[in-house]
């Protein structure tokens, strides 16, 4: 009797260690599942042609990425709180002329800094007024962010009657177009908001609010949150990397238009949701959204190398992601 | 009905191996056994929410394969869910007919006077009373509770799943259900009951089985075992007391509420509680204690009336200065607003507290591990790591965690809200024996309890609320079962002879 018990939880146990292997790869595959999805689609393109993996081209994809990553960086504080921003595309329009015409015909009517210090201010002063209709408001968030979307983008065509804005200062230029020991300036910036960013969603007493609100917000105003300042300050944060957005791209283009951005927000929110940031709130890291929007810049990088027509791209490109968001949530149930 | 070798696995946890479980006609079959023993998780394999990983289920001499819900309820399974599965924005009328509405003869459009009649019928027939054209968000947990019985009963169902039925309806109600299972027990319908209170098991059951850590410990008549015999084969060790209520001496008054009213909720409601009391407030669901407690702790603005903390009078407009006035709040409700359930142990003891353990807005990670680790060690929280998240923890070891959370904001004066609702008697006389040390620490307690037991176990004086009025008062030599729930049920205190 005795005999026969221990030897059953000897199996048990052995069967306990395989099943812990198991578990832990388990555990892998899901906590970086989007980053192996990454890698294996950057082997794909590295083994199909040989433009892919070059220094010049990851440089050049990266430089793209960089708009969207920051977008999306934004875009991932928001979403994390059980928000949405549709808004971003059209502040990072309105913050860019309005910052471009203050450097227009290649004279500065102020110093740079102040340019620049202005197109913040402005996509920060839209973000602010996105927080406080969800909050004080009380719109959902899809709404309030709707309803902004059209109005900036209704703001920067009167602002500029429709024109684009041309012939930026070559000191403006510089923040889009410049380089610093070969690497293009909007890949620091990008480096740079993202790393801020891990750090206040991971180290800060802020990130954490942030977490907490978008987990449970009843439980949080319970715990003696300030839930709506909270909210008012992330879609702030989306608002002032819009317009840093705005103006890096005007820049790297020497020109401004009205008509920046449209549907920017989208590839945002996919970067975003790709990288694992939940819709339903709560969930999401810097990370995980950096590889989302580097997922969708070597799609559209790759298919052009490889003379895929564009209509074509759009198609793989929707079916890239949803198959990259389905293949995580499958590994996490 | 018949379950034979029943295996269920979650990611890390085996929730059931090996479990077999009979249940025949006309038979009260209780199961019982600590929270995380795995009683949810069956009943969840026999409703058809979850497959199995292994086993086989006999209805009658069939075998069958419960893949839904749908065919769970064809097969003549309902089940009242122990966390309440309702649609808010929809009447309850509603949400008893969910995916069965009764249509208008020949078409698909909804018969909605058909509709409100047939529950209205519903709840007359088993004495509940509750409007059918009420919005769900509208009631109480405890009006929300009776109509998922209504709703379990209104399939005519064989087989019907009772899991902690009574975890937030009063005595009153309880006894209208008990009154209800016999009659379905007469007319033939197996009952499977899961409950934590062993008075109500002792009450109505015909058979107990018992279940620990996911596996089958036995099955017995109820008249051959006791309470005794029972929570052993439950916990697995003997348990010496299951209200351990140390002496305390009281101090100076640390919170004081004079004529406090929220119109329509209460009214003119005044007590105090001292340094090292415990003070219980009474009631029936719907008397208004829970917004007493959350008007305190700033979730809710008082109409009229003062609070006063250790003798001076404060302006409490929210949670923030509710704390920062040393005042904590566990709430009734802890998935709805006691935890953020998808974030981790450690996310959730710290939030209240990162103010403290930050320094220019940076969490201090050190002191914020040591402070987490000391709350899962004082409280003998179960779990593999200080980063699980709080949604696979049992319903005791989540109660741990607020009351932890709570705990280390180090407040004088601690409110607690059903403190041990849905909790097992493991857990339950843990998280009693630390109320009842808090009290001996000098802390001024408020518990808030629906059971009766609970409330004369642990309380040094209690007050009664009935309908949203103070009824009564009584200090502990003085409590008794029956003082409280005539006060409960609205007569006022001295107005009325108890012998």
């Amino acid at each position: 009797m005795n005999n026969t018990s221990s030897t059953q939880t000897i199996e048990v146990n052995d069967n306990k260690n395989g099943l812990k292997h198991i578990e832990q790869i388990k555990h892998i595959l899901t906590k970086y599942g989007i980053f192996i999805v990454f890698l294996v689609m950057v082997l794909i393109l590295s083994l199909l042609t040989d433009r892919f993996l070059t220094v010049n081209n990851l440089l050049n994809v990266v430089r793209q990425v960089s708009f969207n990553g920051i977008l999306a960086i934004g875009m991932t504080f928001v979403v994390i709180t059980g928000g949405i921003d549709l808004s971003v595309g059209s502040v990072l329009a309105v913050a860019g002329v309005v910052s471009a015409s203050l450097v227009v015909n290649g004279e500065a009517h102020v110093p740079t800094f102040i340019a620049i210090l202005v197109g913040l201010v402005v996509g920060m002063f839209c973000g602010w007024i996105n927080g406080f209709l969800v909050t004080k408001g009380k719109l959902a968030p899809f709404i309030a962010t709707m309803g902004m979307m059209t109005i900036a983008r209704g703001a920067s065509l009167v602002y500029t009657s429709g024109r684009p804005v041309t012939s930026l200062t070559k000191s403006f230029q510089k923040i889009g177009s410049g380089f610093i020991f070969g690497i293009p300036i909007p890949i620091y910036l990008l480096v740079l908001v993202a790393a801020i960013a891990f750090f206040i969603l991971k180290y800060t007493k802020f990130g954490r609010h942030v977490y907490a609100v978008g987990g449970n917000e009843t439980a949080a105003r319970a715990s003696g949150l300030n839930t709506n300042r909270i909210k008012i300050l992330v879609y702030m944060i989306s608002g002032v990397l819009a317009g840093l957005v705005g103006m890096v791209l005007s820049a790297r283009v020497n020109s401004a238009s009205p008509i920046w951005g449209v549907g920017y927000e989208l590839d945002a929110i996919a970067a975003a949701v790709i990288g694992g940031t939940s819709l339903s709130g709560g969930v999401g890291n810097i990370p995980g959204t950096i590889v989302g929007a580097l997922i969708i810049g070597i799609i559209s990088n790759g298919l052009d190398i490889l003379n895929v027509s564009s209509y074509y791209q759009q198609i793989i490109k929707g079916l890239i992601i949803i198959i990259a968001v389905l293949s995580d949530r499958k590994n996490k149930q | 009905m018949k379950l034979e070798g029943i295996s269920k696995n979650f990611p890390g946890v085996k929730a059931l191996q090996n479990v077999s479980l009979s249940v025949h006609k006309g038979e009260v079959h209780a199961l019982m056994g600590e929270n995380g023993a795995g009683k949810s998780t069956l009943m969840k394999i026999i409703a058809g929410l979850y497959r199995p990983d292994a086993g086989e289920i006999f209805i009658g001499n069939e075998k069958v394969h419960i893949h839904n819900a749908r065919e769970a309820i064809k097969l003549g399974i309902s089940m009242i869910h122990q966390e309440l599965m309702i649609i808010p924005n929809m009447t309850v009328a509603e949400n008893i007919f969910l995916g069965r509405e009764p249509t208008i003869k020949g078409t698909s459009i909804l018969n909605r006077r058909e509709l409100n009649r047939s529950a209205y019928e519903i709840f007359k027939s088993i004495d509940i009373d509750i409007n059918p054209k009420t919005l769900m968000k509208e009631l109480s947990v405890a009006e929300a509770q009776l109509v998922e019985i209504a709703k379990a009963v209104s399939f005519n169902s064989d087989i019907l799943i009772m899991d902690e039925p009574t975890s937030a309806i009063t005595d009153r109600e309880v006894e209208k259900l008990f009154k209800l299972i016999g009659e379905l027990k007469k007319s033939g319908v197996a009952i499977i009951y899961i409950s934590h209170k062993m008075d109500e098991i002792f009450k109505i059951a015909d058979r107990i089985t018992v279940l620990r850590d996911g596996q089958f410990v036995g099955s017995k008549k109820a008249n051959e075992l006791d309470r005794d015999m029972l929570i052993s084969m439950m916990v697995g060790r003997q348990l010496c007391s299951i209200f351990p209520k140390f002496e305390s001496s009281f101090g100076e008054i640390a919170l004081e509420v004079k004529n406090l009213t929220k119109k329509k909720m209460f009214y003119d409601i005044s007590f105090n509680v001292r340094k090292g009391e415990i003070l219980g407030i009474s009631g029936l669901m719907g008397a208004g204690r829970t917004e007493l407690v959350e008007t305190i702790f700033g979730l809710r603005k008082a109409d009229s009336g003062e609070i006063l903390i250790n003798g001076s009078k404060k302006y409490i407009k929210n949670p923030n200065q509710a704390i920062k006035n040393g005042i904590a709040l566990v709430p009734e409700d802890r998935k709805l607003s006691g935890l953020n359930l998808i974030a981790s142990i450690n996310d959730n003891i710290t939030l209240p507290n990162l103010n403290r353990l930050s320094t220019l807005g940076v969490i201090k990670k050190g002191e914020e591990r040591r402070c987490t680790e000391k709350q899962i060690t004082s409280l003998h929280i179960k779990t593999t790591s200080r980063n699980q998240a709080v949604d696979s923890l049992s319903g005791g070891n989540q109660q741990k965690v607020v009351i932890g959370k709570w705990l280390l904001c180090d407040p004088d004066v601690l409110i607690l809200d059903e403190p041990t609702r849905g909790v097992d008697v493991g857990a339950k006389a843990e998280i009693h024996s630390i109320i009842s040390k808090l009290a001996v620490e000098g802390k001024a307690v408020i518990m808030i309890s629906s059971e009766m037991t609970e409330i004369i176990g642990m309380s040094d004086r209690v007050i009664v609320l009935s309908e949203g009025k103070f009824t009564g008062e009584f200090i502990r030599e003085e409590i008794t079962q029956e003082k409280i729930m005539l006060c409960a049920s609205g007569c006022i205190k001295g107005e009325t002879s108890y012998e």
